[in-house]
């Protein structure tokens, strides 16, 4: 791979992340991540979605009407999410079942269409698919982070295998309940931001109202 | 009545759609810092959330369903598949003819509205709203209930997180928290706030 597709795949991951940065596609980064086992599953989901309609909407982008190119696009991001939906309930029922509607939301996730309006409308197929790939691999890093830390902080398991032992089973961690509770999918991607923020200054937001102290000479 | 109501109110508090379920946050975080923007985002919300999930009941109900063609002839048809392309023609469909009514009858509404309204289609607690419909075996009057309320809700979270944000923006907040982290955070809090109602039966 040239140096121009390498930062297309590996850009979005922490520099440009979709969703710390560009704050798309949280829904179903925060109702999902329960367990990592369903946060993976999601994630393999999206990408595969992100990828093959980054590809299909670059195939058509020289023969889409400007007026009508965002239902194009839904209806190709709904086709393929009947495809991974039909495919989940046929080999995986039980992740299919804990998933609930959230596999369906994929379509109005903002990830695809966005990457899709931003990227594929002016991009060659292959670097499309290469965007679509980095910017699916973002949005699974961010998801699976946040798993790994709700399952062994929730439950004191990973994947399903006991991590720590459970004060229940006679070990000696007590499982944190709020963990495993929506608000700490908010926490837990906050602090993330604020980590990540402070690692890479540029992507700090500037406050609105910078508090200072005020000279008595100046208010006069 | 009484099974309505408290299905109203589970859906506005104890079910909210941003809080609980997490839809539409991406709207949520970023329509937030006004409550000027808030308030109208939600009104169209309401607007939109109410119309679509009747609707799309009745096209789960008569179309799509297992055998749900029987009224046309066709026994034995089992169209579910064909559900989350309908619910998100239909949105878009209903966003379409109520941003052309609006312009054309109210055109006062049209300008304070009409700049959400395509943000709407993509808007994840619209199309989570049919689904969860779906899912949950609703029927014609519950969906109406379900969607005012779930509309309302969502509006509900949106204005109060506004009102939160624009007094957030004085405070002394950390240089990384800045802006979108602790706007999660504060989202967090408000989620914490609305579990207080999960005990709540009526």
């Amino acid at each position: 791979m040239d140096r121009n597709s390498q930062r297309t795949v590996f850009d979005p991951l922490i520099d440009n992340n979709p969703i710390t940065l560009q704050v798309l596609g949280l829904c179903s980064a925060l109702a999902v991540t329960t367990s990592v086992q369903t946060a993976l599953i999601m994630s393999a989901a999206l990408t595969a979605v992100l990828c093959c309609s980054n590809v299909l909407v670059s195939l058509i982008r020289k023969h889409l009407a400007q007026s009508i190119r965002i239902i194009v696009q839904i209806t190709i991001i709904a086709s393929l999410v009947v495809v991974v939906d039909e495919f989940l309930r046929a080999y995986a029922v039980e992740a299919s079942r804990r998933l609930s509607v959230f596999v369906g939301l994929i379509i109005t996730n903002c990830i695809v269409l966005g990457r899709a309006e931003a990227f594929a409308m002016h991009n060659p197929p292959w670097p499309s698919f290469l965007d679509g790939l980095g910017n699916g691999l973002g949005y699974s890093l961010v998801l699976i982070l946040v798993g790994v830390v709700r399952e062994l902080f929730g439950a004191g398991s990973l994947l399903g295998y006991p991590v720590l032992a459970l004060v229940r089973d006679g070990g000696w961690y007590q499982p944190n309940g709020l963990m495993l509770l929506p608000p700490s999918a908010f926490f837990i991607i906050g602090v993330l931001i604020w980590g990540i923020r402070t690692w890479k200054r540029s992507q700090m937001e500037r406050a609105e109202y910078r508090i200072h102290e005020v000279h008595r000479t100046e208010v006069l | 009545m009484e099974a309505h109501l408290s299905l109203l109110l589970r859906a506005v508090f104890t079910e909210n759609l941003a809080l609980a379920f997490f839809l539409g946050m991406c709207t949520f975080l970023a329509v937030s810092r006004r409550i000027d923007t808030a308030i109208g985002l939600g009104l169209a919300v309401i607007a939109v959330q109410s119309i679509t999930v009747p609707i799309n009941n009745l096209i789960f109900r008569f179309l799509l369903a297992p055998d749900a063609l029987a009224w046309a002839g066709l026994a034995g048809f089992d169209l579910r598949f064909l559900g989350f392309i309908s619910y998100i023609g239909v949105i878009a469909a209903v966003v379409q003819v109520l941003e052309m009514v609006l312009d054309r009858y109210f055109a006062v509404l049209h300008q304070t509205l009409g700049i959400f309204l395509p943000l709407i289609t993509v808007n994840c607690a619209i199309l989570g709203g049919s689904l969860f419909m779906v899912e949950r075996g609703y029927d014609f009057a519950q969906s109406v209930v379900y969607g005012i309320g779930s509309g309302a809700g969502w509006a509900l979270a949106i204005v109060a997180m506004a009102g939160i944000r624009e007094k957030l923006k004085y405070s002394d907040v950390p240089a990384g928290l800045q802006g979108l982290g602790i706007a999660f955070i504060t989202t967090g809090l408000m989620s914490l706030a609305f579990m207080a109602f999960s005990g709540i039966q009526l």
